[in-house]
């Protein structure tokens, strides 16, 4: 009688809740930009739970996750952060923190929320429970304290943020040991204009791609005192350049089996440089020009989309044979795309034909198609166990 | 040919074409639909989805006010040397283009659909 009445209070109880006990390592968010709201996705069942409405502008939207893969921090356009709880499907608080934002990252420990913003420029740190905010750092870099666009930002371990000064070709290095009193090392004169950053794997190293000169700045962030370096420095030289209609974006992913790849800007190609030696060790011509270069989690394989007019295709690269192996077509507009935690599965948005579709990598067959309002960004929980994201 | 000759010869036939291309009538509807999404997706990748700015800078009528017409045709044709803005005349005509920057000075339409 007594384990009956157990049974029927346990029951009682998942009716109210409305959810059964589960974990959060096969979840995700699906940005969809236009309607201001992301959809929690299932990897495993390869569907959509729910939706999550109310974001605001998520043009140009990221996330970043708590370490327990049960909070999404997703960061709009408009400033918004928004804390997302995957489990109940809410709002679980929402901050305007500035004008005009481009991103964020969460510190090693998982206490700090960082957002890199272009107005007013600079990057602020908030408290990842309650989003109270911790520390400023305007992104002032000339006599007349102008601000500038922040680009790039990453966390490295030491609870430290990376990022870029678009504006004033610098590099800085925020450490946040003492969350509410940031040191912060400058790298100056690193090349004009960077666009994006991206850390490698192990934190070591931190690159921005250069917008308004063909290369890369890298700062070996275990020797800062050996400051920035330029590497790739005049790849596109004797070559004309095209024009680009939409920037790159360097994520961690882009490092596999001691090379990393990357887009050269205004080309159809990949550049491969080795990273022992940061030599430019080949390149891959690819269909247009890239936008996301990424790695499968085991380094087997790279998967590039591309900017308008090209960007309705997928290119996959294999890292053994240094070619490409496989084009795709998944939909009008590909945006995003983002490898399940071990790599098996790929899923790719497209926005004008409002789906992501999700491919076998092995195979290339395409599992599963799921409808999304005007997608962009796909952000699994297990980012919330790597660095640099 | 390089991309700048290209360029300067595009430029002088943009001109040639000035009076013609002010007095053109507006793109047909479904024609303006793709021009909509286009400004609010592809140029919203760096303009921002409600073109409020981002890498680059916001697109709404307080921001362009002082601003002649002509120019800002020329900078969506043509683009900006030395910044981000590239061309977008092998995507629009020069009509199609200066319909674009009366919208945006007039508050850019949402898409429909």
């Amino acid at each position: 009688m007594k384990s009956l009445l157990f049974v029927v209070a346990a029951f009682l109880l998942s009716a109210c809740s409305g959810t059964a006990l589960r974990g959060t390592g096969d979840l995700g968010i699906v940005i969809e930009r236009a309607s201001g709201s992301v959809a929690v996705v299932d990897s495993t069942s390869r569907s959509i739970l729910g939706r999550i409405e109310g974001l605001g502008d998520l043009s140009h939207a990221s996330a970043v996750y708590s370490r327990d893969g049960r909070y999404a921090y997703v960061f709009g356009r408009d400033g918004g952060l928004t804390k997302v709880d995957l489990l109940e499907r809410r709002i679980a608080r929402r901050i305007i923190q500035a004008g005009n934002s481009i991103g964020g990252a969460i510190s090693q420990d998982g206490r700090l929320v960082a957002a890199q913003n272009y107005q007013p420029g600079g990057v602020k740190v908030f408290d990842a429970d309650t989003l109270e905010l911790l520390a400023d750092i305007p992104a002032e870099f000339s006599e007349t304290k102008q601000r500038s666009k922040v680009v790039g930002l990453a966390d490295v371990p030491g609870n430290k943020f990376v990022f870029a000064l678009f504006d004033a070709g610098e590099i800085w290095v925020a450490d946040l040991s003492k969350s509410r009193e940031p040191k912060v090392t400058k790298f100056r004169n690193i090349g004009k204009q960077p666009y994006d950053g991206l850390v490698t794997p192990d934190g070591r190293h931190y690159m921005a791609g250069l917008f308004g000169e063909d290369g890369i700045a890298l700062v070996d962030l275990w020797k800062p005192e050996q400051g920035a370096r330029k590497i790739l420095a005049g790849y596109g030289k004797g070559t004309e350049k095209l024009p680009v209609f939409k920037m790159p974006h360097l994520r961690g992913w882009a490092v596999a089996g001691g090379r990393a790849y990357l887009p050269a800007i205004g080309k159809h190609e990949v550049l491969v440089v080795d990273t022992t030696t940061w030599q430019e060790v080949g390149r891959i011509p690819v269909k247009g020009q890239p936008v996301f270069v990424m790695a499968r989690p085991d380094g087997r394989q790279i998967w590039v989309n591309f900017a308008f007019p090209d960007y309705s295709n997928v290119q996959v690269i294999d890292t053994l044979e240094q070619k490409v192996v496989q084009t795709l077509s998944p939909g009008k507009a590909v945006l995003h795309m983002e490898f399940t935690p071990r790599g098996e599965h790929v899923w790719i948005s497209s926005r004008d034909d409002n789906r992501v579709s999700v491919y076998d990598t092995a195979s290339f067959t395409k599992l599963a198609e799921l409808p999304a309002q005007n997608p962009s960004g796909i952000f699994f929980t297990s980012r919330a166990a790597r660095i640099g994201f | 040919m390089t991309l700048a000759s290209d360029r300067v010869l595009a430029a002088l036939f943009l001109f040639l074409l000035l009076p013609v291309a002010s007095l053109a009538a507006d793109p047909a509807p479904e024609r303006a639909r793709e021009l909509v999404r286009m400004v609010r997706q592809d140029c919203g990748s760096c303009h921002g989805l409600t073109l409020n700015g981002g890498l680059g800078p916001p697109l709404l009528p307080d921001t362009l006010r002082d601003k002649p017409a002509e120019s800002l045709r020329y900078t969506v044709l043509l683009g900006r040397p030395g910044t981000p803005m590239p061309p977008w005349n092998a995507f629009m005509t020069e009509a199609e283009a200066d319909w674009i920057v009366r919208q945006l000075m007039a508050g850019f339409p949402e898409e429909t659909r």
